[in-house]
């Protein structure tokens, strides 16, 4: 199979057999990670900009560490060093970017909707690291890349994901993700946190946490965005913690062998105990290694890969 | 100089509909005639070189289009709009007359704007314009605005557009002072603290595309507010830009109790909904959003059952560079003048209304609700509109005369247009 699409911006656009592709192809450049030398020639010669607007650490650490790996050379802006300070649109901005011929831009913006704006105005690949409240593929990607390799499968899994649905993107991209790939999502939280109409993303809600972790085999926690707090989502985190948080006790209703999983970053105490976070289930840490070789496999495909078979 | 407008279907609701002859003499309608009394050896003749004869067969003659909610931008946005391009839009739409919102800048809240606004138009010698002055100083929503001198210097309306007055205390006074007048107040419906930053109908649309949802609920709470103050205070309160099923259960249900209400929608709600927001194109962001399948079924009961008085387009025009934004970012709001009557005709030719109830929502009830008449009658202005309902053609932003061509519906293939548009008994637009 090739992979034909020109950009990664949602999961919404991946079918089924591109996903799997995109998992297959990050399981192989896993293994170039933990050579002694962790560098192939494969993207020798290719530019990559990181055009990053909102603050990130993983992310961006992330899809940097993977150019490096594939020998891409890669630049990265910040919205505080681009001309946007000076009033510059985003359009003129990336058509800027895209004059120095780049053959890559991972973008990650405050506006949902911002990659695939761009997208369509630039001839370049555009992979979204994450935009607004809309997607953020490569997360939900190595989401399902950790617990393929994890439980063999993805069909038939049930995932129960707890937290503020609305305002995240990582929510979205794994629930439209994981639904597509045949596993079971049930998500839970506050009412003040379920937007309207979730379920047709492909989601059961469940009334309660309890109701929501039962026989889970994956239960992903969902970071509580304490910036927000001035829209009013919950009273205390304290409340939040005793309704909402993932302790001991609530993980015990889960599967014998339940994995437990994070985007990051954690507030430990509130919506994860700490001794959960740090158990052996957790797999909060495989989530990162795996990140690298899921942000390889992404260049690879869109910029290097059977998508363009004459350089390949 | 005569004009004879021969052979139309002459249609004015409650009073003719049948074919006839219009003889306009100078300002006013001077006869409408049998068509027999018209011919050639009847009682006006056509080969005189006095009278100027439109050859109008096979099209239907109705009062002036009025469109009662309109953003000209002039003072201040010119870039965006001018009094002068947004009323040559108007005619080119089947507009005689427009209501000009107050929210310029400066805003329309002292009778000198008002006057440099009537000027303008006076100048640009097309539709008419109809001003609404600001409820409050600078649409600030603190003090009343000097809203007697204004109705002095020309304003038809009161309305803090673009913003609600959200101190209900104020909108009280607001009413009654009016109420004094014989001014009708038009209210934005729009509780801000609900809208929380949204920029599309809150919905499973909204949640796909991760954009802020606003839900219906922001504008029918405020909706239900002042239809209790103009309880409370016997004023009248136009609604404006009706978006959602509440809003329009509300108001049909303060029409049942004897309320003074009336209330508009626009054509976008009627012909388009939240899921047809894609792929993050900023043309079909305006405010309020595109609702629900189920709020556009209810807008169109709702202007089926009478509910709903009135359609006005919300003719909102900004520049590419306010559009071509981020979602979240760019501006609301959409161009309307130039589309409101052919999407508005679907509803006929779609069987929800006969053209009857739709020149009454176009031209006699706009009209009504400023507290002015728009009737063909003998003596009155000749402010009057052509149709073709028939003619089938493709939506071309590029031929707009507006300044801006900010609209979701460009490509759209409709039927029926403006052909004519005369304003005082002069023809200020004739198409091509």
């Amino acid at each position: 199979m090739r992979f034909m699409k020109k950009d990664i911006l949602d999961i919404h656009s991946l079918d089924p057999d591109e996903i799997s592709l995109i998992l297959d192809t990050a399981m192989g450049m896993k293994e170039i990670s933990q050579r002694p030398v962790k560098k192939v020639p494969t993207l020798r010669g290719k530019t990559i900009v990181l055009f990053f607007q909102e603050p990130s650490t993983r992310t961006k650490l992330s899809f940097e560490i993977a150019a490096k790996r594939l020998s891409a050379d890669s630049v990265a802006i910040t919205k505080t060093g681009s001309s946007m300070v000076k009033g510059e649109t985003l359009i003129d901005t990336v058509k800027n970017l895209e004059s120095m011929r780049p053959d890559v831009i991972v973008m990650r913006h405050s506006s949902s909707g911002a990659a695939v704006q761009v997208a369509r105005r630039v001839d370049c690949s555009v992979i979204n690291a994450g935009d607004g409240i809309h997607a953020h593929p490569s997360q939900a990607l190595l989401d399902m890349m950790s617990v393929r390799e994890n439980k063999g499968r993805l069909q038939g899994l049930k995932l129960a994901m707890i937290g503020d649905i609305a305002h995240s993107r990582v929510a979205r991209s794994n629930i439209i993700g994981f639904s597509k790939m045949g596993a079971a999502v049930s998500i839970c939280a506050p009412q003040t946190m379920i937007p309207a109409g979730i379920a047709s993303l492909g989601c059961t809600v469940a009334p309660t946490m309890e109701a929501c972790v039962a026989d889970a085999d994956v239960i992903m926690m969902l970071r509580i965005q304490k910036e927000r707090q001035n829209d009013v989502l919950f009273p205390t985190e304290r409340e939040y913690a005793g309704c909402f948080g993932l302790n001991k006790a609530r993980l015990s209703l889960a599967a014998k062998d339940v994995t437990v999983m994070h985007p990051g970053p954690m507030n430990r105490g509130v919506e994860i105990a700490s001794d959960v976070a740090d158990a052996a289930c957790s797999m909060i840490l495989d989530q990162v290694t795996n990140g690298v070789a899921l942000r390889m496999a992404l260049y690879y495909l869109v910029a290097g890969g059977s998508r363009h078979a004459d350089t390949d | 100089m005569r004009i004879l407008i021969k052979g139309a279907r002459v249609l004015d609701p409650g009073s003719v509909d049948e074919k006839k002859d219009v003889l306009i003499d100078g300002e006013q309608i001077a006869a409408i005639l049998d068509p027999s009394d018209a011919s050639p050896s009847g009682a006006v003749p056509e080969d005189t070189g006095d009278v100027q004869v439109i050859d109008a067969a096979g099209l239907v003659l109705v009062p002036g289009l009025m469109d009662i909610h309109v953003h000209l931008r002039e003072p201040g946005h010119e870039y965006k709009e001018t009094i002068a391009t947004g009323l040559a839009a108007a005619a080119r739409g089947g507009f005689t007359a427009v209501c000009a919102m107050p929210n310029t800048v400066p805003v329309n809240d002292n009778s000198q704007v008002t006057t440099f606004i009537l000027e303008k138009a006076r100048q640009a010698n097309k539709a008419k314009v109809y001003p609404a002055g600001a409820i409050s100083k600078g649409s600030a929503g603190t003090n009343l605005a000097e809203i007697r001198d204004m109705q002095q210097a020309g304003i038809k309306a009161v309305t803090d557009d673009g913003l609600p007055v959200a101190n209900a205390q104020l909108m009280r006074r607001a009413l009654e002072y009016c109420n004094g007048l014989a001014m009708p107040v038009f209210v934005h419906a729009e509780d801000i603290a609900l809208v929380n930053g949204g920029a599309m109908n809150e919905g499973p649309a909204a949640t796909f595309w991760g954009i802020k949802g606003i839900p219906s609920a922001a504008e029918a709470v405020m909706v239900a507010r002042d239809i209790l103050l103009s309880q409370l205070t016997g004023a009248h309160v136009h609604f404006c830009h009706i978006s959602c099923k509440e809003s329009i259960d509300l108001i049909r249900w303060a029409k049942q109790q004897g309320i003074r209400v009336t209330c508009e929608t626009a054509p976008h709600y009627f012909t388009l909904i939240d899921e047809d927001v894609k792929d993050y194109d900023t043309h079909f962001k305006m405010n309020p959003p595109l609702r629900s399948e189920e709020d556009r079924q209810a807008v169109i009961q709702g202007l089926v059952d009478g509910t709903i008085d009135a359609i006005a387009s919300d003719h909102a025009p900004h520049s590419k560079e306010e559009k071509d934004l981020e979602f979240d970012q760019a501006a609301f709001g959409i161009v309307g003048l130039e589309t409101s009557l052919s999407l508005s005709l679907k509803l006929v030719h779609d069987g929800f209304l006969t053209l009857e109830d739709l020149v009454r929502k176009m031209a006699k009830n706009p009209a009504r609700i400023l507290g002015m008449n728009n009737d063909i009658i003998s003596g009155s202005r000749a402010d009057l509109t052509l149709i073709d309902l028939e003619k089938k053609h493709t939506i071309d932003p590029g031929r707009f005369v507006s300044k801006s061509q900010n609209t979701p519906f460009g490509g759209m293939a409709v039927q029926g247009r403006a052909v004519t548009t005369m304003v005082d008994g002069k023809i200020v637009f004739q198409h091509p």
